[in-house]
This record gives structure tokens, sequence and C-alpha cells, in this order.
């Protein structure tokens, strides 16, 4: 089964990676950029009968730290 | 007087080597050097050293890999029986991975990689690392880091405010850091993490650049504990 597991900083915490990538895509000539943030893409490929708290504690215990990141988890075919 | 300390290397640590040469230097016995793989540590230690560096290439993200290592797992359960441990740099990114200390350390708000020696201000001088300073004392200590920038929601920074756990403040802005944290100390104090390289200014030079002799008091206050003790 495969997972994809989105890693997202929380709101509020500063993205120095995104406000720089921001200010390149500005420098680039595109305007109407209002942010950018950057996540990560984590993809699983796991057992079918994995079962949905398991992937969640994957998430809490290593893919994403929760003091500072939120994460969803999709499961199905790859996209 | 008997001192026993161990300093653990991860893959890609750096500074434990530096870590067990101050260590040596303060107290006249060598450290014990521990493997991230191994299960255990050593009997009787009065305090674990967490080393600067770039363990495991920084991957996911600085420190999370080390922290799920499996003497994690025996750092943690010593320190839940109070064994003094002192996280440095890639040190204290492990200890917030590991939850033993609270917060995260991001990327340096200003993207680059911060290598020069700063001001800190002794913000608490009662713990077994700050003892020997005095309070609002300021300190000169090298940092090098490019994910320094401590991060806390704004309840916890107040707990910590008001538990006395912030150790070290920025005297100025250094990368980004929550009201300029530099070092944070658990609840009971045993368990200290800071961004700044003690182990890098253990003996005076006459070149700034070597970086001085102002972290060697916070060994010899880790010493001067056990003597008290």
């Amino acid at each position: 089964m495969q997972v994809r597991v989105l890693v997202r900083l929380k709101p509020g915490v500063l993205d120095p990676q995104g406000r720089a990538v921001h200010h390149a895509l500005e420098g680039l000539g595109f305007a109407g950029v209002e942010d950018v943030r950057i996540g990560r893409l984590i993809e699983l490929d796991v057992a079918d009968d994995t079962d949905h708290d398991t992937i969640k504690a994957m998430c809490e215990k290593l893919l994403a730290n929760t003091v500072i990141e939120s994460f969803t988890i999709e499961t199905g075919a790859a996209g | 007087m008997a001192f026993r300390a161990a300093v653990i290397t991860f893959p890609g640590s750096n500074c434990d080597r530096d870590m067990a040469q101050a260590l040596e230097a303060v107290s006249g016995q060598p450290a014990v050097r521990v493997w991230h793989g191994d299960a255990d540590l050593p009997d009787r230690l009065d305090l674990i050293a967490l080393p600067g560096g770039f363990s495991y290439g920084d991957y996911l993200r600085s420190g999370a890999m080390a922290a799920t290592s499996p003497i994690m797992r025996a750092v943690i359960a010593a320190a839940g029986r109070g064994v003094p441990v002192l996280g440095v740099c890639n040190g204290f990114q492990v200890l917030t991975e590991a939850r033993l200390l609270p917060g995260a350390l991001l990327r340096n708000a200003g993207q680059r990689f911060v290598c020069r020696t700063v001001g800190l201000t002794v913000e608490n001088s009662a713990s077994l690392f700050t003892a020997g300073y005095a309070a609002g004392e300021t300190i000169r200590i090298p940092v090098a880091h490019h994910d320094g920038n401590y991060y806390a929601d704004a309840d916890t920074l107040d707990r910590l405010e008001g538990e006395g756990r912030v150790a070290f403040r920025y005297t100025e802005a250094c990368n980004g850091s929550a009201r300029d944290i530099a070092g944070v100390l658990s609840d009971n104090g045993r368990v200290l993490g800071m961004m700044p390289h003690p182990e890098r200014a253990i003996e005076p030079s006459a070149v700034p650049a070597l970086g001085g002799a102002d972290g060697r008091k916070l060994f010899e206050n880790i010493l001067a504990s056990l003597a008290s003790a």
C-alpha cells in the first residue's frame, strides 16, 4: 500500500527557506506570489494491512516533529 | 575527585573529540567514549555529553535520526534518574528531538550558517551548569550552526522564562531564536541544551578567534556541583 505523508511547518513557524524562495520567484519576475511555504513529502510503501493508527504513530514519533510541524496522511494508489 | 563523564558519538558527530578533550582538561580524567549503537551506558556517570556535529547528515531534521538511536533510550533513562546531560549544538537538537527539552531548532532566520564568537547573558546562575557564573554576566562563546533558531510556542516560552529555565540568551540577535534564547534547562535543571560551544572556549588565547576561556567555567561548575553534592 502506498502512503503519502505530507509534513508542513505549522502556521506561525517562520520558514526562512520559503521566504528565500519567495524572494527568488519575485526576482525572476513572477508577480502576485503572496507567500511560499516549504514542506516535505514522504512516500511509504507499507504492508496492505497497516492501520492508520500505526502510520500516525510513525508520523508522531519520527516523520514529523509535532512541536513545529503538522502532517497529513494519504493512503491509496500513488498519484 | 573521581569524575566520570561519557561522550556519545553519533555517525556525523564532529565535536566529540573536542568535548572529550575539554572534559579531560578540566577534570583531569578521561571521558568514556560511547558509540550511538550501544544499548547501554557505563555505570556511575556524573555527566552525559551529546556533542556537536551533523549526526546522520541532518537527514529528515537535525537531530531527528540520532534521537531514535539505541543509546538515546539509555540517555533518556539516565536523565530520568537525574544524571546530568549536556547537549551542545547538534546535541541540543538531539535533546529537543528526544523530547528531553522543549521546543525545536529551526533553520537560522537569515538562512546562513553562523560561525563566530557571540556574547551570551547568563540568565540562570543557579543550575549545576551555571552556578559559577554571575546572573546577568556576559560571557563569550563560539557558535557554528545552521539550525540554531530556537522555537517554542508562546505558552512554552513564558513557562520557560517563569521557571528560570532559560540558561543563556544571545546578547544580540544571532539566528532568529525566540527571545534570543541560546540555551534551555529541563524542569529539574539537570539537562542543559545550548547552541554555543563551551568546549571550544576552555583555554585563554592571545587570538580571540580561538574562542577564549569563558566555556571552561561551565565544566568547572559541573565538577563543583558534584563536590558539593
